[in-house]
């Protein structure tokens, strides 16, 4: 299967490890992965602060460079989110609608399109899970915890099938952590304070990392963890699931 | 009128500075998130619940003149005087007449954002009249002479300290007195004697009943019935949105209500009026003050459907951690964040921003408003007609000129991450990197992942 591979701006230049990761782990699985190389961002950063008018050009060059694939996956729920949802803005073309429609978040392509049953992982840790919140309430990629609907979860299976891990559970399974885009600078004092209780919880109950679909959602809380001198680590869901530590 | 501009930041920064009163106030709040949870999901046709609130909603704003109407003339028919009020002032005005016709020098009042909103209070009471609001949180508020900070817990940012210290200041009781029960018996002597002595009270509405005329008030304290079964007046404010077509209907909306707000299965009195008492007169105003203006803009007319429960207050990350006087509107946390820009967008430009968009008060809202979709389309607005600081703005323009093409975007990463890894820390932690702060930089690496392709793939 041909995939293409979508590599968020911020993981290109600061989390590479992760596109490398994605990358490893659906060859593995057995995709033929190609990375177009004009990419650069999906927007959003412009957008959620209420230029959306002015991502318009950026969004384009999205398209441009995914038009030709049948399933593009990136390491981000919220990047993917937002071509999928805010995509509506730009100019419907059939180019457009096609990136639109066969855009997918890592976790979700495993389960839902490759539906893997088994997977040649090791994580042998205690790792407590972030629900990034474009992932959860935006995608629905597992139950949430406002509504009353039976459980699911798109990415603990996934987790399950790593071997050696052990999950945590948290006082608060899917509270946002505070990262919101610009909303980490413009709401700094709310922001730090919202990311710095998301880590007490992981810390309390005995997590030794923070795994998530996000690596937006990761850098503020790495950042917070490092600034406290806590030995907890992060570790974006890819990296964990193409992990092969004994 | 001067609006001054609302700087959420700033207030919540000010609220941040107690950590530890910071965290009690996100665990109360949360505490009460929790007991919704448990309240909703006893009931299996929860969701169902929530879709036909919605839709009850959607038919009444669409068909809004004609319930008026029908309200209005049923209302007459029970013996209620309908009055029709554009904005605040005419509300003011309204109520001061009434007053004045009955010789009221003292109303007493129970639970009403609306009249809030009016800011009914100072200005009756430059007219000589005192109010007193009867809703124990918010008696406690109107003694320090503060606004509520949550439509259905306005005193949720006190301590029970915080009472003792102004029920000692104002009412006289012993300094120090922090035990519950004791401030409740002085707060229960106290609002007594205000009862008995009322000439007047004046209650907000929860739901008006357009096939009866009749309204609906939910309290827990019983106050709205004291009040209005010892005074000879009741005057009850509305909002035009506050109609449901059918009593068949109310049954729908007190079920999500009360679980939405508190976790309780209903409010400890529901009480229906649907005319005045023998002898005395009950006076309904029905309040526009910019809801019609809301509801013609397709965009943001859903968040009429608000039927005022808190919930979207209790579950956002973001109130609970910067307080409800950190949006300086009656309505406070994400639904005040959707309602207020369209009253003054130059004013409250800065409270769409006060959220993540983490979509959770969506997930909550019994009546479905799409409140962060709302928060989002705001955001746009505000950036085009300028509100926004000039600075950001160009900022995004220039991102959009950099991500639009390619090669200058890998040429600026470059520039970037070389630039975090040479210059010293204390260059980017200073007061102005409001990212340092509180948190660490990444570690810049070696190569993008973009360079580490070329040099392995190809
Ligand atoms: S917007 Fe929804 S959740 Fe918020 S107060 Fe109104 S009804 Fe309740």
């Amino acid at each position: 299967m041909k995939v293409a591979l979508f590599v968020p701006c911020y993981i290109d230049q600061f989390y590479p490890q992760v596109a490398i990761a994605t990358m490893e782990l659906l060859t593995k699985l057995g995709c033929n992965v190609d990375f177009p190389l004009n990419q650069t961002c999906c927007g959003q950063p412009m957008a959620n602060s209420g230029c959306e008018k002015d991502a318009i050009s950026t969004g384009m060059n999205l398209v441009a460079n995914f038009t030709g694939y049948d399933y593009i996956v990136g390491p981000s729920g919220s990047c993917v989110l937002h071509v999928r949802e805010h995509y509506s803005k730009l100019p419907q073309t059939k180019e457009v609608t096609k990136v639109r429609n066969n855009i997918y978040e890592l976790s979700e392509f495993l389960t839902d399109i490759l539906q893997i049953q088994s997977l040649e992982a090791n994580f042998p840790f205690k790792v407590g899970l972030h629900q990034s919140c474009h992932g959860q309430r935006g995608m629905r990629l597992s139950q949430c915890s406002e509504l009353n609907q039976p459980y699911y979860s798109k990415i603990v299976p996934l987790l399950k099938l790593v071997k050696g891990i052990e999950l945590i559970e948290l006082d608060r399974k899917d509270e946002c952590c505070g990262f919101g885009g610009t909303f980490c600078v413009s709401e700094e004092a709310v922001s730090a304070r919202m990311g710095i209780d998301r880590i007490n919880d992981h810390i309390k109950n005995g997590a030794q990392y923070i795994t998530a679909g996000d690596s937006s959602c990761l850098m503020h809380l790495e950042g917070l963890l490092k600034r406290k001198g806590s030995s907890v680590r992060i570790i974006h869901l890819a990296e964990l699931l193409n992990s092969s530590i004994n | 009128m001067i609006s001054e501009y609302i700087d959420h930041p700033k207030e919540a920064d000010n609220f941040n500075e107690d950590f530890q009163r910071t965290t009690w106030h996100d665990e109360t709040l949360w505490f009460i998130r929790e007991k919704r949870d448990k309240a909703t999901k006893s009931l299996p046709e929860w969701e169902e619940l929530r879709d036909m609130a919605a839709a009850i909603k959607s038919n009444v704003l669409s068909n809004l003149d004609d319930y008026l109407i029908e309200f209005e003339t049923n209302a007459i028919k029970n013996g209620i005087q309908v009055h029709w009020a554009l904005n605040a002032e005419d509300h003011n005005k309204i109520v001061h007449n009434i007053l004045l016709k009955h010789k009221v020098k003292k109303m007493v009042k129970s639970k009403s954002m609306l009249t809030e909103d009016c800011h009914l209070n100072q200005y009756l009471e430059s007219k000589g009249i005192e109010v007193i609001d009867t809703d124990l949180g918010e008696r406690i508020v109107q003694l320090d002479n503060q606004p509520p900070s949550h439509i259905v817990l306005p005193a949720i940012h006190l301590k029970k300290e915080d009472v003792g210290e102004i029920f000692h200041k104002h009412l006289g009781t012993e300094k120090g007195m922090s035990n519950p029960q004791a401030l409740t018996e002085t707060a229960r002597i106290h609002l007594r004697e205000q009862f008995l002595s009322g000439g007047a009270a004046l209650t907000g509405v929860n739901f008006a009943i357009a096939e009866t005329g009749g309204i609906a008030i939910c309290t827990n304290e019983g106050n709205a019935d004291l009040g209005v079964h010892l005074a000879p007046v009741h005057i009850a404010s509305m909002g035009i949105e506050k109609i449901i077509p059918k009593l068949e209907h109310l049954g729908v909306f007190t079920r999500v209500l009360t679980r939405s707000a508190t976790g309780q299965p209903i409010t400890a009195f529901t009480s229906h009026y649907h005319g005045p008492r023998k002898g005395a007169e009950m006076h309904i105003i029905i309040v526009d003050a910019g809801r019609s203006e809301q509801l013609g803009r397709e965009d943001f007319r859903k968040s009429l459907n608000c039927i005022r429960c808190g919930a979207c207050m209790n579950t956002c990350p973001v109130y609970r951690r910067s307080g409800g006087h950190s949006y300086g509107y009656t309505v406070p946390g994400p639904i005040g964040s959707i309602l207020s820009p369209g009253i003054d967008l130059k004013k409250y430009s800065s409270l769409p921003f006060a959220s993540t968009l983490c979509g959770s008060c969506s997930d909550v809202c019994p009546v479905k408003i799409d409140i962060h979709t709302q928060l989002y389309k705001w955001r746009q607005i505000i950036a085009k007609e300028g509100k926004m600081p000039f600075a950001k703005k160009q900022g995004m323009k220039l991102m959009n000129y950099v991500f639009s093409r390619p090669s200058l975007y890998r040429l600026l990463g470059k520039v970037g991450r070389n630039v975090l890894g040479i210059l010293p820390r204390f260059m980017m932690y200073n007061s102005l990197n409001a990212w340092g702060k509180a948190r660490e930089l990444p570690t810049p690496p070696k190569e993008s992942f973009r360079e580490w392709y070329l040099r392995n793939k190809k």
